[in-house]
This record gives C-alpha cells, sequence and structure tokens, in this order.
C-alpha cells in the first residue's frame, strides 16, 4: 500500500525513531524528574515544544507543494489558521456558561456585540465530531475552490505565488472584520477544556503535545507516502515538464489539485493543534508575513526533503524564541540574514549538507572495502 | 424521430455521453487526414488551406524552410493550437479538434519536442515508467505498483533506444543524444498509433545521426512516424515519402529524389542544399 510504502525506507525509519525518541524523553523527563532538577523539563517547554511540532507539519505541508509540486504558496498560513478556527470554535462552545457573561449558548464576544443568536455557522461546532472534520473539511474546501480556478487557467510560477499572498491577506482583513462572527481582531481565546479535559493543566499540555508529535509522525507518512508512489513521480515531472507530462496523457492541474488539497488540509490539522496550546487564535495567523516565515523555515531545512522542513521550522523556531527573548528587533535581521546567507552557502538547505556529508562518508568506505577485498585475494 | 422520442428512448446511451475509447479505425488506409485547415495569428497565415494524409504504417518525413508551418501543424495535431477552419481526424473515428491534449495523448498520439524534454529530476527508468500506457487518473497513479510485465515492457523500451546500462542514472546527466533517444523511448512506451518526431537529430554528432535515423526506420510499420527535419542528408537516409511545406500549405509530396528534382521545391529552397 502507498501509506505503508515509506516505512521499508531506512530514512523514514530513522526520522520515525527520532521523533518518538524525542518524544518519549521528553514525556519521562517531564514527569519522573524532580522539579530543581537541571533535567526537569517545564509545562512551559514542554508546550512550546508542541508549539514547534505544529509548525514541523506545517512545514511539510509546505514542502510537499514547494519541493515536489514546484508551488510555491506564500499563503499556507491560510489553511493554518482556518483549521486553527475551526478548532477554536469548538473550544469557543464548550466555555458554555463559564465565561465573562454567562451566556450558556453565546460565546462572550458575541454578547459583547448584542448579538440574539448564534451565526448559522456556528451551528455543530459544539460537538467535537463535526469540530475535528471541519478542521480537514474547511482548509481542504478552501484549496480544492482556489485551485480549481488556479490551476485550470494554468496559472503557475510568481503569478500562483502572488495569488496565495493575496488570497491570505484578504482573509485575514475579512477576518478582523467583528461582523464576520470569528471575534474580530481579538479572535477566539480563553478556552477552558478540550474532550472534557482541562487545558490548564499539566497532563493536558503533555498529552497535546505528544499528539502534536504523533500527528507530525503521520502527517510525513502520508507526504511521504505521496511522494515515493508513481503519483511523486509525477509531481516530479509536472513541476519539471509541465508539457511534457501533458503530453504523456496526466492532468497536470488534477495532480497539482490532489496535492494542493492534500497539503491544505494537513496545514489545517497543524493549526487545530496550534490553537490549543497557545490557547489564542486570531487575524494575525493570516498576515501574509506568516506565510512568508514557513516557506523561510522550508528553505533553510532544504526543500524536496520533507525532515529538512522538519529540521528547519524547529532550528528557526527555537532560534527565534531564543533571540526574541535577549534581542527582540534583531530578530527579523537574523532571520533575514540567515535565508540570505543559506540562498547562497547552501542552496540545498540543511538537509543538503547533510546528504553531501553523508556521501562523503561513504565514499571513503568503499575504497576501504575494495583494498580489503584486493587484500584477501 | 421528435426530439422528445430521443431523449425518452432509455434503451441506449446518448451520443455525447458515450466514452470516445473505441480503437483508432484505420480500414480506409490513412490514420491521419488533414482537410483545408487554416490558422493565423494576429493577422499572418501559419497554415493555408493544408491537406495532408498519413498512411497507418508510414514513416513519412516533412521539410521546409523555417516559418513553413511545421511546428504548428504538428501543434494543431496534438491540440495544443486550435484551428479557425478544417478538419482533422485521426483514422475515420475520431475528430482530434474535439478533443484535448490528454485525450489525444491517451488516443496513440505521441509527440516529440524539438528541444528535448525528459524529467531530468528522474531516472531513465522512472521516466519510461511515468509514460507508460496505464490508467493515468490520480488515485490509480497513487496506488500504482510496478509489475514485472511493466518492467519488462520497460526493458525492452531501454533495449530499443540503447539505453539499457543507463536505467538507474539521473535523465539530467544524459547526453544530448541519449536524451532525444530517452524521449523517443518515453513515447514507444505509450504504444502510439501515430509517432511526431519534431526535429530529432538537431545538435547531434554523426554516429549519433545514424543510430537515430535505424531507430525511426525500425520503429515504422509497427507505428506511423511523421518526422519534421531540416537536416536534409538525414532525411535522404530515412524517408520513402516526403512532403515539402511552403507558407502554410504542401508544395509537393513524392520520393526524395521526385521531390529534390521538382522546380518549385528547388526555387523555395534556393542556395540551400536540396
Amino acid at each position: 500500500m502507498w501509506l505503508t510504502r515509506p516505512l521499508r525506507e531506512r530514512s523514514t525509519q530513522l526520522f520515525l525513531g527520532v521523533l518518538f525518541a524525542a518524544l518519549a524523553v521528553v514525556t519521562l523527563l517531564h514527569l519522573t524528574m524532580p522539579e530543581d532538577s537541571p533535567f526537569y523539563v517545564s509545562s512551559f517547554t514542554v508546550t512550546l515544544m508542541g508549539k514547534y511540532l505544529c509548525y514541523a507539519l506545517l512545514a511539510v505541508a509546505v514542502d510537499l507543494v514547494w519541493g515536489y509540486l514546484g508551488i510555491l504558496s506564500l499563503g499556507h498560513g491560510a489553511f493554518f489558521a482556518l483549521g486553527g478556527y475551526a478548532m477554536g470554535m469548538y473550544l469557543m462552545r464548550q466555555i458554555g456558561d463559564r465565561g465573562t457573561y454567562g451566556d450558556p449558548i453565546l460565546p462572550d464576544f458575541m454578547v459583547f456585540l448584542n448579538w440574539q443568536e448564534l451565526p448559522w455557522f456556528w451551528h455543530g461546532f459544539d460537538m467535537a465530531w463535526f469540530a475535528f472534520l471541519m478542521v480537514i473539511l474547511a482548509p481542504g474546501l478552501l484549496a480544492l475552490v482556489f485551485g480549481f480556478l488556479a490551476f485550470r487557467s494554468r496559472v503557475t510560477g510568481v503569478y500562483l505565488s502572488i495569488i496565495t499572498q493575496a488570497l491570505t491577506f484578504a482573509l485575514m482583513l475579512a477576518f478582523f472584520r467583528n461582523e464576520m462572527g470569528f471575534g474580530g481582531n481579538n479572535g477566539l481565546t480563553d478556552f477552558r477544556d478540550l474532550l472534557g479535559f482541562n487545558l490548564r493543566t499539566d497532563a493536558t499540555r503533555l498529552g497535546l503535545f505528544i499528539a502534536s508529535g504523533i500527528a507530525l509522525a503521520i502527517g510525513y507518512l502520508i507526504c511521504r507516502g505521496i511522494v515515493t508512489s508513481k503519483l511523486g513521480r509525477v509531481s516530479v515531472a509536472c513541476r519539471d515538464a509541465e508539457a511534457r507530462a501533458r503530453f504523456l496523457g496526466y492532468r497536470v492541474e488534477r495532480v497539482q489539485l490532489f496535492v494542493f488539497v492534500v497539503s491544505a488540509m494537513i496545514a489545517g490539522v497543524a493549526g487545530a493543534l496550534y490553537v490549543p496550546q497557545v490557547g489564542i487564535i486570531n487575524p494575525s495567523e493570516f498576515s501574509p508575513i506568516f506565510s512568508i516565515e514557513i516557506v523561510v523555515w522550508v528553505a533553510l531545512g532544504g526543500r524536496a526533503t520533507l525532515y529538512g522542513a522538519v529540521i528547519g521550522a524547529i532550528l528557526v523556531n527555537y532560534a527565534k524564541t531564543v533571540f526574541t527573548g535577549v534581542m527582540p528587533d534583531a530578530w527579523l535581521f537574523l532571520l533575514g540574514g540567515l535565508f540570505v546567507l543559506v540562498t547562497v552557502f547552501l542552496p540545498r538547505g540543511i538537509a543538503g549538507l547533510l546528504a553531501s556529508r553523508r556521501k562523503k562518508q561513504d565514499e571513503p568506505t568503499d575504497t576501504d572495502s575494495d583494498t580489503g577485498k584486493e587484500a584477501t585475494a | 424521430m421528435s426530439l422528445f422520442e430521443e431523449f425518452a428512448n432509455r434503451d441506449r446511451v446518448f451520443e455525447f455521453l458515450t466514452p470516445v475509447e473505441s480503437p483508432v479505425d484505420v480500414r480506409h488506409g490513412p490514420i491521419l487526414y488533414l482537410e483545408d485547415v487554416n490558422v493565423s495569428f494576429d493577422g499572418f497565415k501559419a497554415i493555408n488551406n493544408l491537406n495532408l494524409t498519413i498512411d497507418d504504417g508510414e514513416l513519412r518525413c516533412i521539410i521546409g524552410p523555417n516559418g513553413a508551418g511545421k511546428t504548428t501543424m504538428m501543434d494543431i495535431i496534438t491540440g495544443k493550437t486550435a484551428p479557425d477552419t478544417g478538419s482533422v481526424w485521426f483514422g475515420s473515428r475520431h475528430n482530434l479538434l474535439r478533443m484535448n491534449e490528454p485525450e489525444i495523448a491517451s488516443l496513440g498520439i505521441g509527440r516529440k519536442f524539438q528541444k528535448p524534454t525528459v524529467f531530468e529530476a528522474l531516472t531513465v527508468f522512472e521516466n519510461l515508467e511515468l509514460a507508460m500506457a496505464t490508467d493515468k487518473r490520480i488515485i490509480p497513479t497513487l496506488r500504482a505498483i510496478m509489475r514485472p510485465e511493466y518492467r519488462e515492457r520497460i526493458d525492452e523500451v531501454l533495449e530499443t533506444i540503447g539505453l539499457k546500462d543507463l536505467r538507474d542514472n539521473l535523465a539530467g546527466i544524459l547526453s544530448h543524444g541519449q536524451k532525444q533517444w530517452l524521449e523517443i523511448g518515453m513515447l514507444l512506451m505509450q504504444k502510439p498509433r501515430l509517432l511526431l518526431v519534431d526535429e530529432p537529430v538537431a545538435g547531434m554528432t554523426e554516429q549519433e545521426m545514424e543510430r537515430t535515423a535505424e531507430l525511426l526506420t525500425s520503429l515504422a510499420g509497427k507505428q506511423s512516424v511523421v518526422v519534421v527535419e531540416h537536416d536534409m542528408g538525414f532525411v535522404r537516409s530515412i524517408a520513402r515519402k516526403v512532403t515539402v511545406l511552403h507558407q502554410g500549405s504542401v508544395l509537393a509530396e513524392g520520393s526524395m529524389d521526385q521531390v529534390s528534382n521538382d522546380p518549385e521545391v528547388i526555387k523555395v529552397y534556393l542556395g540551400e542544399e536540396a
């Protein structure tokens, strides 16, 4: 089966091994170490790492379309945010009458705006299954409609990138409006519990961290399954020689649409896991800058490798956490500088550096075994 | 029969709903038939009342000076360009003007571009795998597995195009000539009825040209081959029948000797070796 095929690959085994080992170590250190031990991992750190894992999943989704399909999406933040809003709406409905105004149905911001009843699109979000379905369907549907129009008209390259920017920018402006019914510029916040678990307890935070890790593993497997299948090779074919692929009989626009929609759904799941961990979702997640940042993570980590995207997302966000703490004003300059340096000196990113180093290590061993054979002969 | 009865008749499928899967009908001889085709770009007549018939299994060379409409003709046949007027038939059953590029490709018309276009980031083997005549829809492609008979078919084509030793190399490292052969191999994987080959020997060395001539002549008979070429020496070495295009219409047609003695052709090619 296409989904299990990557499990036989060494690179996937290595990736999943490292990921699950990291999850296990963090969990163990968090649960067993005394709080004053230098090895203790605080609840704050666990949530921070859970956030990185969500970003990593988002980066994998972007790498799928950029690396393998050649579509530079500068609007993937929109799918991430839509997934986040779907989760946020569920969490808002879970608050019930514990809000400041104590209305059993209406979230606080609606009471504040003097709304009498729930807008139609808020119905159903009190049910977890429906909300979780929307986490996948809402970004998927947007990607389907957007992709259908764009790919059918054969819009590619820079033009497509610009339209994706416009898409996320337009959504940001729309979500800023109070009348949209998504909480305006304050967004959705003050969440209490998820599936009955109190979001403010350490156990739930740990659970969300582990769930993010598992989601990353599944998302990685899905993407890896696609890129190692024949469809993955067709994607690369569409990326490098679209006309040739078309003359071979492939519906290029359908290949693009399929992969784009899958990628948007994965981005939506990443957003949904992100929101309960940071405790808020607001229109700033739609901002064009955020979508560009995602692309920088992928470029830094290395395109068309998937694991490179994970490395890039975690490293850049770790650096962001450190540097915005030490020198908040310098961060954007540093990020820009890093991007320039990597583009000039490491065009294939960190993953490219790892791959070429592995090659170098392999070569001497080859000659070693040759001389060994000669010696025995 | 009134229109209502036509629609009320439920024991058959409406004509426009029946899939165009029926095999190419070549009982009457020609596999490709162009009649009175006209195309103009911004007032410039690229194709001017073009009439052309290719028989099943034929190897036909098409020559003509720059701007004679050779590439435009290929574009029309493969569905890339729509003509202003005229009709284009594949066999006597398929109207190519009503189909798009992938449909025409899956019908059995393979096209080789002027510039070799292979998928450079994939291996020679993978290039041929993608070209194979299989279900090209999304989900079947996602779930596709490499069957032994597919592998055999790919090995067969690798043998034909002489790239057996390079099967696991990336197509990007192949020489110019090898890329051209790989592309012809990709066309063969589609089991085409008709091969359109645009300037196959441009930029090739003498030996590569010889190999290409051998390859193309060996293909004729099993499938129809249309070669568009500038190189007269090469055309002479493979051609049985030659069509000369000039200003978008057929100037002369016949064997290479007939054509090269035609006074009209000599006038058009004045100063060129013909």
